[in-house]
């Protein structure tokens, strides 16, 4: 197992991209260990492309910049084109299959596809593509585990929503299950 | 103590300020900052403290000034073109001689520039950028941890020197999020027999101001306060010596350029390169004995910021020139990469440019 897992949310505004990293970052603080997360900010806010950089680490964290993530969760098409080339030898990389048609070109990393837009919106969760994704990335990427949800998850979600806490937790579920 | 919580920087200077006693809080907003003021607006209400979204950063720094003239704590926050429509006001209170905050989150310049992080106001904030012969104690912090930790602190030198003092960070430690304790325990009470508090008819009138038409007084307030600036310089420095003690390279670096730093240290020292940092926490006072004393030990320096080559210049005078300076940077928003730093470092160990 690495000590330092670097990873590169990355879709369009509006997707839930900046809540799945906080969710994964609350999860590696309550664990203990080490945590960054930074956000694109301006006008990626407000409709266009967004990423952010989580860094969860057995050390103190330097930069918080994720340059060459070891995880590239890819939401959107864009997104891929602009990061599959940066991910490390030997990285993961997660893509939305719904939304990218497209295959990943890398062959010295794994590749996970999950239909995760599609499946939320046979659910009825329409919003939770973000956390389909996350859960497949809880069960894949060794370094992260599907323990201890609840208590991030109720951290992430706003003290107004918590009657939101199950669906995100049905749509962890139903990533890790796929 | 508390519970360690995941804070954006910008969040946790609000926090901080609110925990420190500060009940005053005047803004005007501006990218990337903006989630102080919001914080700001949120909490004050329910803590008996006054936020004021004022019509412009020129009547928000005023009345600052005004609220420090009666003894209060108090801050503003802005970056950096927000910052330069307060520079007047920021001469007025460091020639008022009122303790007072104001945070800069900068980002890119000059003009309205862009919005992505930078240091370039680094001479801004240091060397002037009001007018006049003062100097505000500056504070660079380089984690969430810091922006909360030297929020108390700025409030606690601010009224121990009845000073201005400055936060200078940028639009990354703004918008990061990282764990961060917040202070627990009930801010320090400093006595300030100036403000203008009222007389009560029991006592003379206080004045607050910075207008002295005799030659011969505004001189004589002018020693004053360059005495109170030495002994704030003989002891209030603060620096992070980072892997110095073997060093033959030192770089120098503050807030979010010196953690891109730190990993291109640790890349640099896994090559065998000795390598450390000196890390300023106050800009102002500049951490100047120390590094000239790694002046006598290392063979150069790398001055790692986000302008085209301030704080190089502080660097330089601290050293007395007696080992190269070099310079490694990125402007314009951009951050530099961890290896773009290492190939400096490697550069730089291998004699080439100087």
């Amino acid at each position: 197992m690495k000590k330092t897992t670097n990873i590169l949310f990355a879709g369009f505004g509006g997707q839930g991209i900046l809540f799945a990293g906080k969710f994964v970052a609350y999860k590696g603080l309550l664990e203990g260990k080490h945590i960054s997360w930074l956000p694109s900010y301006g006008p990626e806010m407000r409709g266009g492309t967004a990423n952010c950089s989580v860094i969860v680490s057995e050390d103190p964290i330097g930069s918080p910049i994720v340059s060459k993530p070891d995880v590239l969760v890819a939401m959107n098409l864009p997104s891929l084109d602009k990061y599959e080339n940066e991910v490390v030898p030997g990285g993961k990389i997660f893509v939305d299959s719904t939304l990218i048609e497209r295959k990943v070109t890398r062959t010295d990393v794994d590749v996970y596809y999950i239909p995760a837009t599609g499946l939320a919106s046979e659910k009825g969760i329409n919003t939770l593509a973000n956390m389909i994704i996350t859960g497949k990335l809880l069960k894949e990427v060794e370094e992260l585990s599907f323990d201890n949800i609840d208590a991030p998850l109720g951290k992430v979600v706003s003290a107004r929503h918590q009657d939101l806490l199950e669906v995100n937790k049905t749509a962890l579920q139903l990533g890790y299950d796929y | 103590m508390g519970e360690k919580v995941l804070m954006k920087g910008n969040e946790a200077i609000a926090e901080a300020a609110i925990r420190a006693g500060c009940l005053h809080y005047f803004g005007y907003p501006i990218t990337p900052q903006t989630e102080i003021a919001a914080y700001m607006a949120k909490r004050m209400p329910k803590v008996g403290g006054v936020f004021l979204q004022a019509e412009s950063e020129i009547a928000a720094i005023n009345m600052v000034l005004g609220v420090a003239a009666a003894g209060k704590r108090v801050m503003t926050s802005s970056s950096s073109p927000g910052v330069s429509l307060k520079s007047e006001g920021m001469s007025y209170i460091s020639g008022s001689d009122v303790p007072a905050l104001v945070v800069n989150v900068q980002r890119g310049g000059p003009g309205l520039g862009g919005i992505q992080p930078s240091q370039s106001d680094y001479f801004q904030a240091v060397k002037g950028g009001s007018h006049g012969d003062y100097k505000r104690i500056v504070l660079a912090p380089a984690s969430v941890q810091e922006m909360a930790s030297l929020t108390t602190k700025a409030f606690d030198l601010a009224d121990k020197y009845s000073i201005l003092t400055m936060i200078l960070a940028d639009g990354t430690m703004g918008q990061m999020m990282e764990p961060v304790e917040l202070e627990t325990t009930e801010p320090v009470k400093y006595e300030k027999p100036w403000a203008t508090t009222g007389t009560k008819m029991q006592r003379k009138h206080n004045i607050v101001n910075s207008l002295y038409l005799k030659p011969e007084e505004l001189e004589k307030k002018n020693f004053e306060r360059f005495a109170k600036y030495k002994t704030i310089e003989e002891n209030e420095v603060m620096y992070e010596e980072y892997l110095m003690d073997d060093a033959e390279i030192c770089v120098v670096s503050f807030g979010i350029t010196s953690r891109v730093a730190k990993n291109a240290i640790v890349e640099a020292r896994a090559k065998g390169i000795k390598v450390g940092m000196i890390r300023p926490i106050t800009l102002w006072p500049f951490p100047t004995e120390v590094l000239n004393k790694a002046a006598d030990k290392c063979k150069a320096f790398i001055s790692v910021e986000m302008n085209m080559g301030q704080m190089i210049e502080d660097v330089k005078l601290a050293i007395e020139c007696k080992k190269p300076v070099h310079l490694c940077c990125r402007v314009g928003g951009m951050i530099p990469s961890p290896e773009e730093v290492l190939a400096k470092i490697e550069e730089v160990n291998e004699g080439g440019e100087r």
